[in-house]
């Protein structure tokens, strides 16, 4: 490796957060291609919601931008980094959908934010000083401090959230990628896990998070991806988290209930109020604009 | 009062004795090391099917006079293409492509062995023999456990991460798939070493009993392995001791002490027990009323 190679390796660490994915197309070995010339591109400090179908590509395009499958025309870059050495680094982190996780397996809470650290650790992944505070200083941060020792089963669906989220944050991964992270969980709880993503994102984190939830999307995500097959839209979510766009996404699986306003009370508020829904969280519009619950954390 | 002790010191002056705890308790340990992560992943009868599809190679071996880790080798191989095959060509399910595929093997070892009394016996092969081991295959058997005992101990973390979040593992640079293709040999040769101690019938307690075990003793996978591997070479020790008095077969016996102990753990562990789970049960209830 050259000087200059070890020049530009510097100048890529200390350069910014970001996700670009260029004219991406995914072809399987069985010949499947499940993204074809999708483009876009975020930056730091973003919670970006990532909507489309099952089968639209969502978790391709995760697997694209992991490392896990090799793109089979344009390219993914994370932070200015080819995707193998951004892994390498430690930049991605990954935070998985609940039922993807064995909850009876013998690990406690801090172990598994310990795992955030192994990547780095030497080969025979002995934890030193450094590594413990960095998982202190995780399990603090998601307010989960007092529950280290409990078995990773024993935790409610929230603060199970919290763990691995304490894990992306041990593992110093400035890009951040969340699987359907509200499934299966309250509505409070998810109100407090939004309320730990605003803060990530004010730190700087990129949080790229895979949804069908869209009655929640508006309340903290600033940018959206939609997808089906292939970006529809991406950008700012009040530009692109439209009705148009997102039946445009779904095609027949939402469903719209429109009430006009004389429906809805006999006065003179002449506004519609739409109800998307895939059956998850519905999605509500008065008057074209989507609904937004405020954070607690949001000045009145 | 010293005269017992002089009897119960008695093993210990023989050779073969020794060899048999020794090589045991080593091949105990590396078994119970392998079975913390076997039954996590609900993989355990899978040191079953690899047990009983390794004995025609064993046979085999002993008929020419190769070594039997080199026999069993290529049976494994066997195996694992027999079951590739069929998966092809079939709509079969899983569970009954190895079910067809391990008896097969099994019943051509049993055939074999009844073919050439004299070169291979039966009872060695499904019971195992390690108090009448030789010293050749004393040896392939200590070499195959240590080197595998010695590999665990490098990789158990990598392996617990993978087993847990394999898309975590692959995040941070774990090369997951190699990390199984690992796994997986070393399973099979500890099986072949088990083979010679409790035999083919009986290798599967090896891998499973011990890490089920720990598993109701406690929520960290670190003490977890710990315990198993002392439950594995400790009752593996034990029981070619026991069976020098009582002059049953030795696998019968380690399996035997695994399973008390199991039993024992299953009623009166502190927080998974039986017992623990009735006190739990009781305190709710008290509460309530």
């Amino acid at each position: 490796m050259s000087l200059l190679d070890l020049f530009a390796r510097d100048e890529a660490r200390v350069r910014k957060t970001s996700i670009a994915v260029r004219d991406l197309s995914v072809t399987y070995s069985n010949g499947f291609t499940a993204v074809r010339d999708a483009s876009f591109e975020l930056g730091a400090g973003t919670i970006c919601a990532l909507v489309g179908v099952n089968g639209s590509g969502k978790s391709t395009i995760f697997k694209a931008i992991m490392g896990f499958v090799k793109p089979s025309a344009g390219e993914v870059r994370l932070c200015g980094l080819p995707v193998d050495e951004a892994v390498a680094e430690g930049i991605v982190a990954y935070v998985p959908q609940s039922e993807d996780v064995d909850w009876n397996f013998p690990v406690l809470v801090e172990s598994v934010v310990m795992m955030g650290r192994y990547g780095h650790m030497n080969f025979l992944r002995v934890p030193s000083r450094t590594d413990r505070r960095k998982v202190d200083e995780a399990l603090e941060r998601v307010g989960m401090t007092e529950y280290r020792n409990r078995q990773i089963g024993e935790l409610s669906g929230g603060q199970k959230k919290r763990v691995f989220l304490a894990r992306a944050l041990a593992q110093e991964g400035r890009i951040i990628l969340l699987d359907e992270p509200f499934t299966g969980i309250d509505v409070t709880t998810e109100a407090a896990i939004i309320d730990l993503l605003r803060e990530l994102r004010a730190d700087g984190h990129l949080m790229l998070v895979s949804t069908h939830n869209l009655g929640t999307v508006p309340d903290y995500c600033d940018q959206v991806v939609l997808i089906d097959r292939t970006v529809l839209a991406a950008g700012p979510t009040e530009e692109v988290f439209t009705q148009e766009n997102l039946e445009r996404t779904f095609g027949g699986v939402l469903r719209n209930f429109e009430l006009g306003g004389q429906a809805l009370h006999e006065d003179d508020d002449a506004r519609t109020l739409n109800v998307l829904t895939d059956d998850e969280r519905p999605l509500v519009f008065y008057d074209g604009k989507p609904r937004q619950r405020k954070g607690t954390d949001d000045k009145e | 009062m010293s005269a017992l002790l002089t009897e119960l010191m008695v093993p210990f002056g023989y050779d073969y004795m020794l060899k048999a705890m020794w090589v045991s308790a080593l091949v105990g340990a590396v078994c119970a090391f392998l079975s913390a992560y076997l039954m996590l992943k609900g993989w355990s009868l899978m040191g079953d099917a690899l047990g009983h599809s390794i004995v025609p190679g064993v046979a085999a071996a002993y008929i020419i006079g190769a070594p039997f880790a080199v026999g069993a080798f290529f049976a494994g191989i066997l195996a694992s293409l027999g079951m590739t095959f069929v998966k092809q060509h079939s709509r079969l399910r899983e569970d009954a492509i190895i079910g067809l595929v391990f008896t097969t093997l099994f019943a051509l070892g049993l055939l074999m062995a009844s073919l050439w009394p004299s070169s291979v016996s039966i009872q060695t092969i499904v019971l195992g023999n390690i108090l009448a081991i030789s010293d050749g295959d004393a040896t392939q058997v200590a070499i195959i456990a240590a080197v595998s005992f010695a590999i665990m101990v490098f990789i158990w973390k990598d392996l617990m991460v993978t087993f847990f979040d394999e898309t975590h593992a692959k995040s941070i640079g774990v090369n997951a798939g190699l990390l199984k293709i690992v796994f997986f040999t070393l399973l099979s040769a500890c099986t072949v070493a088990a083979l010679q101690t409790v035999g083919a019938c009986l290798v599967i307690a090896m891998v499973v009993t011990p890490g089920a075990t720990a598993y109701l003793l406690t929520d960290r996978f670190g003490r977890l392995v710990v315990i198993a591997i002392a439950l594995g070479a400790g009752t593996s020790f034990v029981g070619a001791y026991i069976s020098f008095f009582v002059d049953g077969a030795t696998g019968g016996v380690i399996v035997t002490l695994q399973t008390v102990l199991f039993l024992l753990a299953f009623y009166f562990a502190p927080k998974h027990g039986v017992l623990a789970a009735r006190r739990k049960r009781l305190a709710v209830t008290e509460a309530a009323a």
